[in-house]
């Protein structure tokens, strides 16, 4: 089986790899690139743990495999923070306790983050939405709700 | 969970994609958006020895309505669908389904060839793909051939398509005036495939009866239903409520799904009825009837 070189853009640094076709996105980030932010929860394409933005969209990272991001941009939670200064959701998260565990908030991030690259106002509806590849086993989702509103006003 | 070793090609272009997949066979599998085929490659249901991902073939991800029909590029995905004002406001059946269809995130991967080639009578296109009477374009190592849905669908992840053959559009014909489509969809929670699901897609006459019907059933039998009986029952009828009752009866009695944690046959049968009678309630108010 041959092997492939690829090239990604990954929080603004190209990386390059020498990779396996078989080798999941998220295998190559926190494994290769030793990134861990990025989690596996479920490796099943359900529980969203393992999202990271992909050329603009939140994609689940056990779902694609690295090869396919060949050329890619990626974003992942490691990529939020600017200058030691946190993104306006990891910011709301804090602030409104949207989180407990942890587990699946690095996937909340960016999943929320790209909702409000589109969306600059979203309602409660539409972030329940868009966060419904998302699990969170802890919060109930309305702290995480409440965080996502506050980035949304700090945004605007 | 990581999937057997396979060897991946990215074709530049269809011609070379069939070429690949000719010299494969059997071993050979199309890559889309990958959302149901990367799963089961982990899960170890199924193997190949080559991947052909046709993903970044140029000229296969658009909307557009050309020549009678609304055509659909295969590589078109379903976030592009579900944001599209063309669909939103002339093509209300495949809106409905769309955002039903797994989540958000799936949904930026996953593409509407894919849903519909994949042969997985749980995807909810192909049953809008018999309701609306589409055709599905096909390029072989013969060039290009049509396949009507209701020929395309031959079991449970078998279609009329070769082993070298590639999914390239998916055409709908122009819905005539005093049309309605509709797809209605009983699911557990996001994510999960239907209970039952049913897409209907009627034309009226000017007085208000059923010139033309479509329906057809999602999660029912081993390929997606056609219930052509309780079409073909509609057809000169008022869609009154009795009309309707009678016609998702027949419907529903087309479907022979099998039990598992979404419920018995008996239910799974009777959700069948409830949801082809929404379609059909919704369908008839799209199309201007009452």
């Amino acid at each position: 089986m041959a092997k492939h070189k690829i090239s990604v853009t990954i929080n603004g640094a190209v990386r390059e790899a020498e990779i396996e076709s078989r080798l999941l996105l998220v295998h190559l980030i926190r494994e290769d690139f030793r990134m861990t932010g990025t989690h596996i929860g479920c490796d099943t394409s359900h529980c969203g743990a393992c999202t990271v933005i992909l050329d603009g969209n939140p994609v689940k990272s056990c779902t694609v495999l690295a090869v396919q991001a060949d050329g890619a941009k990626i974003t992942t939670v490691e990529g939020l923070e600017q200058g030691g200064k946190l993104h306006p959701v990891q910011e709301g998260f804090h602030e409104k306790h949207g989180l407990q565990c942890g587990f699946c908030t690095p996937g909340m991030l960016m999943t929320t983050s790209a909702l409000l690259e589109r969306n600059k106002n979203p309602s409660e509806q539409e972030i329940r939405e868009a966060i419904s590849g998302n699990l969170c086993r802890c919060t109930g989702y309305v702290n995480i709700v409440k965080a996502v509103q506050y980035a949304a006003e700090k945004m605007r | 969970m990581i999937p057997a070793a396979f060897d991946y090609h990215r074709p530049g272009t269809l011609d070379e994609a069939v070429k690949l997949l000719s010299s494969y066979g059997d071993q050979g599998k199309v890559l889309s958006g990958g959302m149901s085929l990367l799963p089961s490659l982990k899960l170890r249901l199924g193997s190949y020895a080559h991947l052909v991902d046709i993903g970044r073939i140029p000229g296969l991800d658009y909307i557009k309505e050309e020549g009678g029909f609304l055509r659909i590029g295969a590589l078109t995905r379903q976030s592009t669908l579900e944001r599209s004002d063309l669909i939103r406001t002339k093509y209300p059946i495949l809106a409905d389904a769309v955002s039903l269809i797994a989540d958000p995130l799936v949904r930026n991967r996953g593409t509407l060839g894919g849903n519909i080639a994949n042969g997985d009578p749980g995807n909810d296109q192909p049953a809008i793909a018999l309701a609306v009477g589409a055709t599905l374009v096909a390029r072989g190592p013969k060039g290009e051939r049509s396949i009507a849905a209701n020929q395309f669908y031959k079991g449970l992840y078998e279609t009329a398509l070769a082993r070298n053959e590639i999914l390239t559009e998916i055409r709908i014909p122009l819905p005539a005036a005093r049309s309605g489509g509709a797809y209605a969809k009983l699911k557990r929670k996001t994510g999960d495939f239907a209970v039952a699901a049913a897409a209907v897609q009627l034309t009226l006459n000017a007085k208000g009866a059923v010139d033309r019907a479509g329906i057809a059933l999602t999660n029912a039998a081993l390929t997606p239903v056609e219930a052509s009986d309780a079409a073909k029952f509609l057809i000169g009828k008022m869609p009154d409520d009795k009309t309707i009752a009678e016609a998702a009866k027949l419907a529903a009695a087309k479907s022979a799904p099998g039990a598992d944690r979404r419920g018995s046959v008996e239910y799974k049968k009777d959700m069948a009825r409830v949801m082809v009678t929404r379609a059909l309630r919704k369908a008839v108010q799209r199309a201007g009837g009452k």
